[in-house]
């Protein structure tokens, strides 16, 4: 045999993880390199869910196109159509009445604790605890109850309309919204009681994925992924829109920017938003759901940047407006992207293992990457 | 040609209660979780309207297996990849042949040893068996010619490596106290009263060497938090490739390693088919009074027993799953070679002392 | 009936050997040689050798398990399957294997007795064998059987300072 051949290969080994996998939260393809288990590198591919989300805003009207921003984020649809109706609303110069104010608030607040309660149930579940997943699910599923009864949806809400509400509230649900903050902060209890402590958890989560404070900066992390490497920016507090002025809340933050911090942080979060939803309902003023809006939205020539602090971090949008119907241009600034951008640089070094609980913990989805 | 028949009548009972137990623990597991995770479990399967708390869904799933397309990849090994659930599912249930499930049976002046196979080696019998029976996912790994697979491979050998000495160790003790490593005589000794009064189980004389035990023989059965070389969040496991029935005995073999291991905690540690007080010829209690009873009832109330021991630590077992996650890779290394393994050795160090002092 | 079962276990023995020298792929070789040492096993069971036979599945298994995890990481399969299998060395290699079974048939027409060996003892019959293994290892063969012990401690240590001077 002439050729010359070696039965010893380099111990490289190529994993392709995704699209198809139960653990990168929809169809992102991460390709490692391996060393037995351990990652030397990763990389990230997407695109498998591009629709084109973009540039479908430059052919429908303003407030058609807000329907298809649900589809974006689907686990936090409420808190995407918000960040669009601000900008929209910040174009027109429209000012809304503080129950819709309220109101809204309190829907944001409402699909943060949903988000993240989707977010701990997906990254308990990678991280192999089945039963929390069960547990984050029953508490979710109160919230689309919710939801429900405003919007008609579950999942892809059209929450608001520009100027406000679509209609106001109907009649005793601010009643049932009461009933679920009195028991909620005891869900989280259970929650923590089976991980906080949990020292299989502990070794799962602690000193993994560490972000440093000026790194995160760097990789333009956003939300409690940025907030857990002990930097305190979050865009309620530093540009309060809404009524998130009126409001009393306490920002965490973290210290070592690891897996458990942002573990902590998140599950920090959805009691002060629980907070905020107590307070939202026992202080929610009394007149117009709806501001008076012209019949034809038709913004004056000009363009606008407006984010907002959604569940996962700062989702923003940018809309240059010909002065037509129509946008001319609607750019987004989605936080699972920029969050996305991390994993590479924290897998480098850790097992395959790692891998899932990095992903879960960067929180993303991909219907907002791949637009 | 009797010892043949009487051999064959003694394999059909174990191999029957084992499958029907590990058949039963398929739906204790979806039922046990579901009550633990406030749901209500499967229900659906019904005949004629009639549910029986989702009791159907084992005849359901075996059905469904059966009829499943049986699809081998392109790149597997086919022979391999088709003889490797068989391997699994046969040392899994080898185990069972030393396990003794009462001691003898007196029938027409014939004397039956209640046990499948009178080895003197015993517990290195099923040692081996299930050294052979890690071969069965290391295998399919392999054979499958997809890189999830092989690292579910590794991760099993790996895990096999890890566990094995440090539960091999935790056992020696036990043979150090009861003298034999023959598991009916493990369990007539055990039969004896410490101090007159606490019957002298393994766990009271080896608390220690139960746990670790304990927490080895869930490494060995492959559930979560020891659940590597499955992982179904990260690498899916070594029997990503199959489907239908061959999938179905992988599945079956956790159950029955679930129940061999159950069989070895009651077997050893918690007296076997003891009952407290209960001698061949009748219950004499301690404090003096006495209910004799006819050989076959001992005989039965002893094998009621074993059975209700082994049900109660498939319960415990699988309880822990749906309470913690999973361990990492190196993490499951560590435990086992830097804490288990060194406290293996330490109780037999300190077992050896003991029985020497008491001599 | 003995007979019978020695002469098949002894035959497939020397089958699985050579199928682990013939095959092309190495995990093949790995399977056979589990093959093969069960078979001797068997062997060990026949002679009454329960604790051998137990403890030889144990090991010997176990450590195909390692030479597996060996080829499944470092060896490319596919190419190794291509490696031509024969030695350039292979005309030695008859010549010395040719001088082996000259021996072998030897021995095998002369019968036993050709070396002095001890008289077997006899075991206590109620005795179990691994308590028999045991008393000789730690009463009569006691030095030769820590000196083996000390001989694998060394082994494991180079082992461990081998790879943690790589991994550094």
């Amino acid at each position: 045999m002439a050729e010359e051949t070696t039965i010893l290969e380099s111990s490289e080994m190529i994993l392709n993880m995704g699209p198809q996998h139960p653990s990168t939260h929809g169809v992102l393809r991460v390709k490692l390199k391996l060393d037995g288990e351990k990652v030397l590198d990763a990389e990230c591919i997407i695109g498998y869910l591009h629709r084109g989300m973009e540039k479908i805003g430059e052919n429908r009207t303003y407030p058609k196109y807000a329907p298809y921003l649900d589809r974006m984020d689907y686990v936090a649809a409420v808190t995407n159509n918000l960040a669009f109706l601000e900008a929209v609303e910040k174009l027109l110069g429209l000012e809304c009445p503080p129950r819709a104010k309220y109101a809204r608030t309190m829907l944001a607040e409402f699909q943060r604790i949903a988000s993240h309660l989707l977010w701990l149930a997906t990254h308990a579940l990678d991280i192999g605890a089945m039963t929390i997943f069960l547990y984050c699910f029953r508490e979710r599923e109160e919230i689309l109850k919710l939801f429900e009864e405003i919007f008609g949806a579950r999942l892809t809400c059209n929450a608001f309309r520009v100027g406000g509400l679509t209609e106001d509230l109907p009649a005793g649900w601010l009643e049932q919204a009461k009933a679920f903050t009195d028991i909620f902060p005891s869900r989280v209890d259970d929650y923590e009681g089976i991980l906080t402590e949990n020292r299989i958890w502990l070794q799962r989560t602690k000193e993994v994925g560490v972000i440093s404070a000026a790194n995160a900066i760097d990789i333009g992390l956003t939300g409690p992924a940025l907030r857990a490497s002990g930097v305190k920016w979050d865009i309620r507090k530093a540009m309060p829109y809404e009524s998130y002025a009126d409001m009393d809340f306490e920002v965490p933050v973290g210290t070592r920017g690891d897996t458990y911090d942002r573990y902590l942080v998140r599950m920090q979060e959805m009691r002060q938003a629980n907070r905020i939803i107590r307070q939202c309902v026992e202080g929610l003023p009394g007149g117009d759901f709806k501001a008076k809006t012209p019949r034809v939205i038709k913004p004056p020539l000009g363009e606008v940047y407006h984010s907002i602090e959604g569940p996962k971090g700062e989702i923003g949008y940018y809309i240059v407006s010909d002065g037509s119907t129509i946008p001319y241009r609607v750019r987004v600034r989605p936080p699972s992207f920029m969050n996305l951008q991390a994993l590479a640089q924290l897998a480098r070094g850790h097992y395959v293992a790692d891998v899932v609980a990095l992903i879960g913990t960067l929180d993303i989805v991909l219907g907002e990457i791949d637009r | 040609m009797a010892e043949a028949g009487i051999a064959l009548i003694k394999i059909a009972v174990v191999l029957g209660f084992v499958l029907n137990l590990a058949a039963l623990l398929t739906w204790a597991e979806r039922k046990q979780s579901a009550v633990i995770q406030d749901r209500i479990g499967a229900n659906r399967a019904s005949v004629f309207g009639l549910r029986l708390f989702g009791l159907f869904h084992i005849a359901a799933d075996a059905l469904k297996m059966l009829t499943k397309e049986d699809h081998v990849p392109q790149t597997a090994e086919k022979f391999i990849h088709g003889a490797a659930p068989f391997i699994s599912f046969f040392f899994a249930l080898m185990g069972f042949a030393v396990i003794p499930f009462g001691d003898v049976l007196r029938v027409g002046g014939r004397e039956i040893p209640l046990r499948i196979l009178d080895l003197n080696i015993g517990i290195l019998f099923i040692f081996a068996a299930i050294a052979l029976e890690i071969y069965g996912s290391v295998l399919a790994g392999w054979s499958s010619g997809s890189h999830y697979a092989t690292l579910g491979g590794m991760r099993g050998s790996v895990q096999m490596f890890s566990y094995e000495i440090a539960w091999g160790v935790s056992l020696l003790g036990i043979f150090m106290v009861y003298d034999s490593l023959d598991l009916n005589r493990v369990v007539l000794r055990q039969g004896d009263l410490l101090w007159g009064v606490l019957p002298k189980w393994g766990i009271v004389t080896q608390p220690l060497g139960f746990l670790l035990f304990l927490a080895a023989g869930m490494a060995i059965t492959k559930r979560v938090p020891f659940d590597l070389p499955e992982g179904e969040s990260e690498i899916i496991g070594y029997f990503v490739e199959y489907s239908g029935m061959k999938f179905g005995l992988f599945f079956l073999t956790d159950f029955v390693l679930t129940i061999l291991i159950s069989a070895l905690l009651a077997t050893l540690f918690f007296g076997g088919y003891q009952l407290p007080y209960l001698e061949p010829d009748g219950f004499r209690f301690p404090w003096g009074a006495t209910w004799s009873l006819d050989h076959y009832t001992v005989v039965f109330l002893q094998f009621v027993a074993l059975v209700l021991k082994i049900v109660f630590f498939c319960w415990l077992l699988l309880a822990v799953r749906w309470t913690y996650p999973r361990f990492r890779y190196d993490q499951l290394m560590d435990l086992g070679w830097k804490v288990l393994f060194p406290l293996a050795v330490a109780n037999v160090i300190l077992t050896g002392l003991v029985l020497t002092l008491i001599e | 009936m003995e007979q019978l079962i020695f002469y098949s276990l002894a035959g497939a023995t020397v089958l699985f050997g050579m199928l682990v020298v013939i095959a092309r792929n190495p995990v093949h070789s790995a399977i056979f040689l589990i093959g093969a040492l069960m078979c001797i096993a068997g062997l060990y069971l026949q002679m009454g050798a329960e604790f051998v036979g137990g403890v030889q599945i144990l090991v010997y298994v176990g450590g195909v398990m390692v030479l597996f995890l060996f080829v499944i990481m470092l060896v490319n399969v596919r190419t190794a399957e291509r490696v031509r299998q024969l030695s350039p060395e292979w005309k030695t290699a008859l010549l010395l294997a040719g001088a082996l079974s000259v021996e072998l048939v030897y021995l095998v027409l002369k019968g036993p007795g050709v070396f002095a060996t001890a008289a077997p003892e006899a075991i206590p019959a109620l005795q179990g064998n691994t308590q028999n293994v045991g008393a000789a290892l730690y009463t009569k063969y006691l030095l030769p059987f820590e000196i083996a012990s000390v001989l694998l401690l060394v082994a494991m240590i180079g082992a461990v300072a081998l790879a943690r001077s790589r991994m550094d």
